[in-house]
């Protein structure tokens, strides 16, 4: 099936594999958004208990999406891989630290005897809530801003210096901090996470201060996130972008690129403003009719979410546009086409694909089976397994 | 000559991915055998209906989960590493090597994420069966994440199904199921579980035998050292079995690994296996010098093992560095069938390989088809070689001697002493004859150190001894390093290293905590 595609069809289904990853991670990331709010919306510990095993049932799932979306990136564009993660150093570095703090906090925090004492691995999980979202945000914002670093395979036959990519800023990636772009989308998805952590506590709590605190924190965190957002989309439907010539890959600069890439994919548009619209009902249905819809928020926000991402994904990788420009040597900038892997891998890894549809069905049935019925803070005290 | 590689950095890359590795291996073999000894616990309690084996089970999943969570954690860095820290590596063979890791996140990851959790929330929302499913799922999902990623550290071992594009400078997959079903990913893979089996099985075992000196929770303590010593045993067994299988491979494939492995610098037929020995200090290759200040062999065993024939010869050290024998091995490269090559003609060779590549990125920016010709053909015939352009000095083929032969001797010794232990644990416990000997039970609870000490030694042979490569004779560690500042790397190192030894101490804290703590709770984590 698979091997009759052409090598261009193939990079576009595996960038569509990728972007549908990167827009379930985002999605997944109310994980980290709902850690940041545990003080916030938790006053008490019985609330905060609450809170963190609500979360606690989902952080592996985000892990898991993150880090089966670092190793599809490396199977399907290991260009990419390799220059993003060996130039940005640093970026990355920052993403991953709070990542492992994150993996024993919710295991170790309730435990006796666990050496830092549970406030410490509640600040864990609220440093990945931060750090996770803000970083990971930004490093996508990258996507459009670009980053300066330089790519020559020929690198491989001097033997004194044989780097492929090298990164042409010692800050090795922590400069696109100094990007506002790359900052409003870092936060937009730090608000956006912490959307839909608290819609997620609202459908999966049975506990009225909790859901009284969350429905008051919820306008005070859409508000930013709507402001940040609108920022960044502003500014890159306003900017150039680098596009590709078809014929020969060659790129070159395009005023308005990403404004052209909207207007031109009419599909990627829809999707576009369908996840806007998606986003806006899953936080107005709660506040405006808060006893009838106060729970269904995240049924909303979730898929807005992930069709937005999805779309934003496109506009950066589609329509002959360089999704990894370099703004040091515009020559270098990646493309789906140059950073691929070969057209045996990826049909190889298209085959493996077919097993997504699969493996979600699974986790619906399993997460059905075991999510019955809400928590509250009798469930707490029953003796079964808790964070 | 490559004075200008910053060998700092890469010594200090190598320093950072052997300490994530050492660490994350500390938890994964216990995540591989402890999902399957609770596995089997709980078939039992689902088949008899006995609350007793529940609560077994209950307690042996509680320390499961203190172990995975630190497990996760740091296996998402080995992951990025190759990125962050190996990024001409990670173009150089991506389109061969990101597969397996993506293959395991999307087959693997999900399932043991998705069925953990129904193991630790789902005892009162499931059926009895769907559970035991579920923890089942749980063993089978953490063991196909280890086939993936060692069918990947495989691959670097052993690279096979892959052809080199000179256009695009990097190995492109040809074969995904040479890739998978190569000899030596599947000797790793089992040699590498079954040792996870085991170090689960000591674990319980020395974990029991401390609730029988306590005399606390005897009963459960002697059902699961029934369950463990089986489990172990068979593990044990198989582990012989595929560490032969594993070792043939690597005479086969890297038979300098194996010289160091056996300290074995002047080859000869009919060689035998060191028993025991004491490496001479400060012996240098070529010097002459005796290896060994003491030595004690089975005679003709090495080549038996090694070549399936007592009188095979085994090139040592010297002879590899010198070439010039007549190898008997299925060498990856068939050339050197008649006459194995001196590594000095082999980084002649490589440097060919090198500059018929430059040659031919030009003639193709030329689009000078004879000279593309040419080259690509040049190109082709000396790439089997192409790594050893990259090394410094002929030296540096030479892994660590003195570390890859004691890990590998430590290992083999430790590994027999496991069947032993096995063995006797489960006589003694089927004869109901256990409690009296205290002095085994101190010794069982004293060996479970020593499980992960074998455990690490064995990831000691196969990493310290196939170095300098990272992808076997085709690239060295130095030519495979990301262009970073060396201080960048020294930092995150000791970030990881503060990091991990912190939460090592937590959860060791937590485990004996727990395990003091004994199944009364009921089974809470």
């Amino acid at each position: 099936m698979f091997e009759t595609m052409s090598i261009e069809t193939l990079q576009a289904y595996w960038w569509i594999i990728i972007s549908i990853l990167g827009s379930l991670l985002v999605f997944l990331m109310f994980v980290q958004g709902g850690q940041t709010l545990i003080y916030t919306i938790g006053k008490t510990e019985p609330e905060r208990k609450m809170l963190v095993n609500a979360l606690g049932r989902k952080w592996e799932f985000t892990f898991t999406t993150l880090v089966t979306f670092g190793g599809a990136f490396f199977a399907s564009f290991p260009l990419f891989y390799s220059t993003s993660f060996g130039g940005a150093y640093w970026v990355w570095m920052a993403i991953l630290f709070p990542f492992i703090i994150q993996a024993v906090a919710y295991e170790f925090r309730s435990k006796p005897n666990n050496l830092l004492g549970h406030k410490t691995y509640e600040w864990f999980l609220i440093i990945n809530g931060l750090l996770g979202t803000v970083l990971i945000g930004a490093a996508v914002a990258t996507f459009f801003t670009g980053s300066a670093f330089s790519v020559n395979k020929s690198s491989l036959t001097n033997l004194l210096d044989p780097a492929i990519s090298r990164w042409q800023n010692r800050a090795h990636g922590l400069e696109a901090l100094l990007n506002w772009r790359n900052v409003a989308l870092g936060l937009a998805v730090f608000f956006l996470a912490r959307v839909l952590g608290i819609l997620y506590f609202m459908n999966t709590i049975d506990n009225q201060q909790i859901l009284a605190r969350s429905k008051k924190q919820l306008l005070i965190n859409t508000i930013p996130f709507l402001i940040f957002f609108l920022a960044f989309v502003i500014a890159i439907l306003t900017m150039p972008g680098y596009a590709v010539h078809p014929q020969d890959g060659f790129i070159f600069g395009e005023p308005l690129k990403y404004f052209h890439n909207l207007t031109q994919m009419p599909p990627v548009l829809l999707m576009f403003a369908a996840g806007v619209v998606f986003v806006l009902l899953g936080v107005a249905l709660p506040i405006l009719s808060f006893d009838k819809n106060g729970s269904s928020g995240i049924w909303y926000a979730g898929p807005g979410t992930i069709l937005t991402v999805f779309a934003l994904f496109c506009l950066a990788g589609f329509n002959n546009t360089a999704y990894y420009p370099s703004y040091y040597d515009m020559q270098s900038s990646l493309t789906i086409h140059n950073s691929s892997s070969s057209h045996y891998t990826l049909t190889a890894m298209s085959y493996v694909s077919l097993l997504v549809p699969f493996v979600i069905a699974y986790i619906w049935y399993a997460w059905k089976a075991i999510n019955s019925r809400k928590i509250d803070a009798a469930e707490m005290e029953e003796g079964g397994h808790t964070y | 000559m490559v004075s200008n590689v910053d060998l700092s950095l890469i010594d200090w890359s190598r320093a950072q991915f052997a300490l994530t590795a050492i660490y994350h291996w500390i938890f994964v073999p216990l995540t591989l055998g402890l999902a399957f000894i609770v596995a089997i616990m709980e078939s039992v309690y689902v088949r008899t209906g006995n609350q007793e084996w529940k609560q077994i089970t209950k307690f042996w999943m509680t320390l499961f989960g203190i172990n995975f969570a630190i497990g996760v954690a740091t296996g998402i860095i080995l992951e990025f590493q190759f990125g962050t820290n190996w990024s001409n590596y990670s173009w150089f063979v991506g389109d061969i090597f990101g597969a397996p890791l993506a293959i395991e996140g999307i087959m693997a990851f999900f399932l043991e994420s998705t069925f953990i959790a129904v193991m630790f929330f789902g005892w009162n929302k499931v059926s009895k069966k769907f559970h035991l499913a579920a923890s089942w799922l749980t063993a089978i999902g953490a063991n196909l994440s280890a086939l993936w990623i060692l069918v990947a550290n495989a691959w670097m071992q052993y690279p096979i199904g892959m052809q080199f594009n000179p256009d695009t400078a990097r190995n492109e997959m040809v074969n995904f199921w040479s890739v998978l079903l190569s000899p030596v990913a599947i000797h790793k893979f089992f040699h590498t579980v079954s040792s996870g089996y085991v170090t689960a099985s000591v674990f319980v075992i020395g974990i029991s035998a401390w609730f029988l000196l306590k005399k606390r929770h005897t009963q459960l303590a002697k059902r699961s050292m029934m369950v463990a010593a089986i489990f172990g045993l068979a593990a044990s067994l198989f582990l012989a079995f595929t560490g032969d299988g594993s070792a043939y491979q690597v005479s086969q494939k890297q038979p300098m690994k194996l010289a160091a492995m056996e300290g074995l610098y002047q080859g000869k037929k009919g060689a035998g296996l060191v028993a025991f020995g004491i490496l001479a200090p400060g012996k240098k290759q070529g010097d002459n010098k005796d290896a060994f200040l003491v030595k004690v062999e089975f005679p003709k065993l090495l080549s038996f093992l090694g070549y399936r024939n007592p009188d095979a010869f085994v090139p040592g050290v010297d002879d590899l560095m010198k070439g010039g024998f007549n190898p008997g091995f299925d060498h990856v490269n068939p050339i050197e069938k008649e006459r194995a090559f001196s590594i000095e003609e082999k980084i002649s060779l490589g440097k060919n390989a090198v500059a018929s590549l430059a040659t031919y990125r030009e003639a193709k920016a030329a689009n000078d088809t004879a000279k593309i010709s040419t080259s690509l053909g040049a190109l082709r015939q000396n790439f089997p070689w192409f790594g050893y352009a990259y090394l410094n000095s002929p030296d540096s083929a030479i892994p660590n001697v003195l570390l890859t032969f004691y890990s590998f001797h430590l290992m083999v010794y430790l590994g027999f002493y496991f069947i032993l232990l096995f063995t006797v644990i489960l006589y003694l416990v089927h004869n109901d004859k256990l409690e009296s000997k205290r002095w085994l039970l101190r010794i069982a609870i004293w060996t479970i150190p020593f499980v992960y000490l074998a455990s690490e030694a064995g990831w000691v042979v196969a990493e310290v001894g196939r170095q300098p490569w990272v992808i076997q004779d085709l690239m060295p560690v130095m030519a495979a390093a990301s262009k970073i500042d060396a201080v960048s790397v020294i930092i995150t190192f000791w970030l990881f290293a503060t990091l991990f030894t912190v939460l090592l101490t937590a959860e060791l804290m937590i485990m004996i905590r727990q395990i003091k703590i004994g199944p009364k709770d009921g089974g809470t984590r």
